[in-house]
């Protein structure tokens, strides 16, 4: 694979678990049923653990420990050879093995194209609604400065 | 010195059964789930995660229930489930930049780029007891209006263009990243293992501290550059994966204090800064912390240092309320032997003070 085509599909991974990372384990179930997905297995089971999340100091500087989040993760293997991996916030392990499926199925010939249709995209664009309402809401907060100028004479 | 006192079983058991009775309530009040707690009582959910330091609002709430709403007893809860994980690692540093706005206003600028947006806040309320609250409101939706798609860029970078603000310390990929939680504090401790501390510490004890400056100990100055509230995304660089995997998103606080100036005869005076971070809308705890952090750069800056404020060793010591909880709250434990030879001594003591007072009578006595 040329390092082009590898860049562009784990630029296609990244997104896709962007998504997943965002939506409830109940939802991804539910679109994953609209695909017959092949056979697999774990590679890892499913398990909870930490990270410690850094921030900056000053928002842009060197970077510090804030304090730690807690997270799953979990590897799937397709029948056919592809590992995906799931990790996500939280201590839905049931959800980073829905992702680390996803993941597998993003980079299996077979099955690319259908779950970026059938799981991914509305995924996506039911975050992206959600996105726009909250966004919508935030900015009916805006101030809207005016200044009142003394009469004169 | 504490020894062991048996005896006790019967009696602890009950007490903790008596406790879980208490804490259910009257059990014709209907019991209180952790979604209930989660979304009504969202920023003591917000002060458990950070002052426990665990971003898991679930567990936050759990912890709240089962602590009776006894905040720094839900803290204490969360530190110690924290221990029963594996860490897998550190995340990116979050960039608060690229946040998802909720809130962003700044005390120096009206008119910044992107706007003042007050978002969900009590500033501005009359604070007066609402008495439709007691009992099923349901509250308007909120107002919408168009988005705008220009960005939000932090105050702090806007005077930084014009080298009107120190820059931030900048990242050395080879230093290590200080953290308390992993080796025992050391003094002069620097700024990555300040915030840290800071982070995690009690809030009313950062609120005095940074009311202490404004009052004189420790004067700096400040104005709130910016505080900004929202939605960053995490990212995590996976070894298995290859790369840095996204997480989901998590909400924080910052606030960018912008201080009084410094300058030399080699530089040019600008402004200095102290800077806040944590998990949820914690506003008064990151303005206190950014103030704090400000404080405790005396040292750095070549202030004098002779206030509590400035004194980071002072400061980070005692900034942990589970810490001084466990300190303070020892003193329940038996100290029966302790008190005894206390006792026994002070027995003596008196003795000798009454034998010394008496003597002299005898004397006179005696003659």
């Amino acid at each position: 694979m040329s390092s082009t085509v590898r860049d562009s599909k784990q630029a296609q991974r990244k997104a896709a678990m962007t998504v997943l990372a965002h939506s409830d384990a109940a939802d991804i179930g539910r679109r994953l049923e609209a695909i017959a997905v092949p056979a697999h297995e774990n590679l890892r089971q499913p398990e909870n653990g930490l990270v410690m999340v850094r921030g900056r100091i000053g928002g842009d500087g060197a970077p510090f420990n804030l304090g730690e989040a807690t997270v799953s993760r979990a590897a799937v293997r397709l029948a056919s050879g592809e590992v995906g991996f799931g990790y996500t916030l939280g201590r839905d392990a049931g959800k980073a093995q829905l992702i680390a499926l996803c993941d597998a199925l993003v980079q299996s010939a077979d099955f690319s194209a259908e779950v970026e249709a059938k799981v991914i995209a509305p995924l996506r664009a039911d975050l992206i609604a959600e996105r726009n309402r909250r966004a919508a809401e935030t900015a009916a907060t805006r101030v809207d400065f005016y200044t009142m100028v003394r009469g004169e004479g | 010195m504490y020894v062991a006192v048996k005896g006790g079983e019967r009696a602890i058991e009950n007490a903790h059964r008596l406790l879980a009775h208490e804490r259910r309530g009257d059990r014709d009040v209907a019991d209180i789930s952790l979604a209930q707690i989660a979304e009504q009582l969202s920023l003591g959910v917000d002060r458990v995660m950070t002052e426990g330091s665990l971003y898991d609002r679930e567990l936050a709430a759990l912890a709240i229930k089962q602590a009776r709403g006894d905040l720094i007893e839900a803290i204490f809860l969360v530190r110690a489930f924290r221990a029963t994980l594996p860490r897998f690692g550190a995340t990116e540093p979050v960039n608060t930049g690229e946040m998802q706005i909720r809130r962003r206003i700044s005390s120096t600028f009206k008119d910044i780029p992107g706007g003042q947006i007050l978002g969900p806040t009590f500033d501005y309320t009359h604070r007066l007891l609402d008495p439709q609250l007691a009992d099923g409101f349901v509250p308007e939706q909120p107002a919408m209006s168009e988005a705008p798609q220009a960005a939000t860029p932090r105050v702090t970078d806007i005077l930084g263009r014009d080298g009107l603000i120190e820059p931030s310390p900048p990242a050395d990929s080879d230093a290590p990243v200080g953290d308390l939680t992993r080796e025992p504090l050391s003094f002069p401790a620097d700024r990555d293992l300040r915030l840290q501390n800071l982070a995690r510490a009690d809030e009313g004890f950062l609120l005095a501290l940074g009311y202490s400056s404004q009052r004189g100990y420790g004067r700096n100055h400040p104005f709130a550059g910016e505080i900004r509230f929202g939605e960053v995304e995490v990212e995590f660089f996976a070894e298995d994966v290859g790369f840095a995997v996204p997480l989901g998103s998590i909400e924080l606080t910052e606030c960018q204090m912008v201080n009084q100036f410094k300058g030399s005869a080699t530089e040019a005076p600008c402004f200095t800064r102290g800077y806040g971070l944590a998990f949820g809308q914690s506003e008064r705890k990151t303005m206190s912390m950014a103030l704090v952090d400000r404080t405790l750069r005396a040292r750095e800056l070549g202030e004098e240092v002779k206030s509590p404020a400035q004194d980071e060793e002072f400061v980070m010591s005692h900034s942990d309320n589970v810490q001084a909880t466990g300190f303070v709250e020892h003193l329940k434990l038996p100290h029966y032997v302790d008190f005894q030879s206390e006792l026994g001594l002070l027995r003596k003591l008196r003795q000798e003070f009454s034998d010394a007072n008496a003597a002299p009578e005898m004397q006179e006595a005696a003659e």
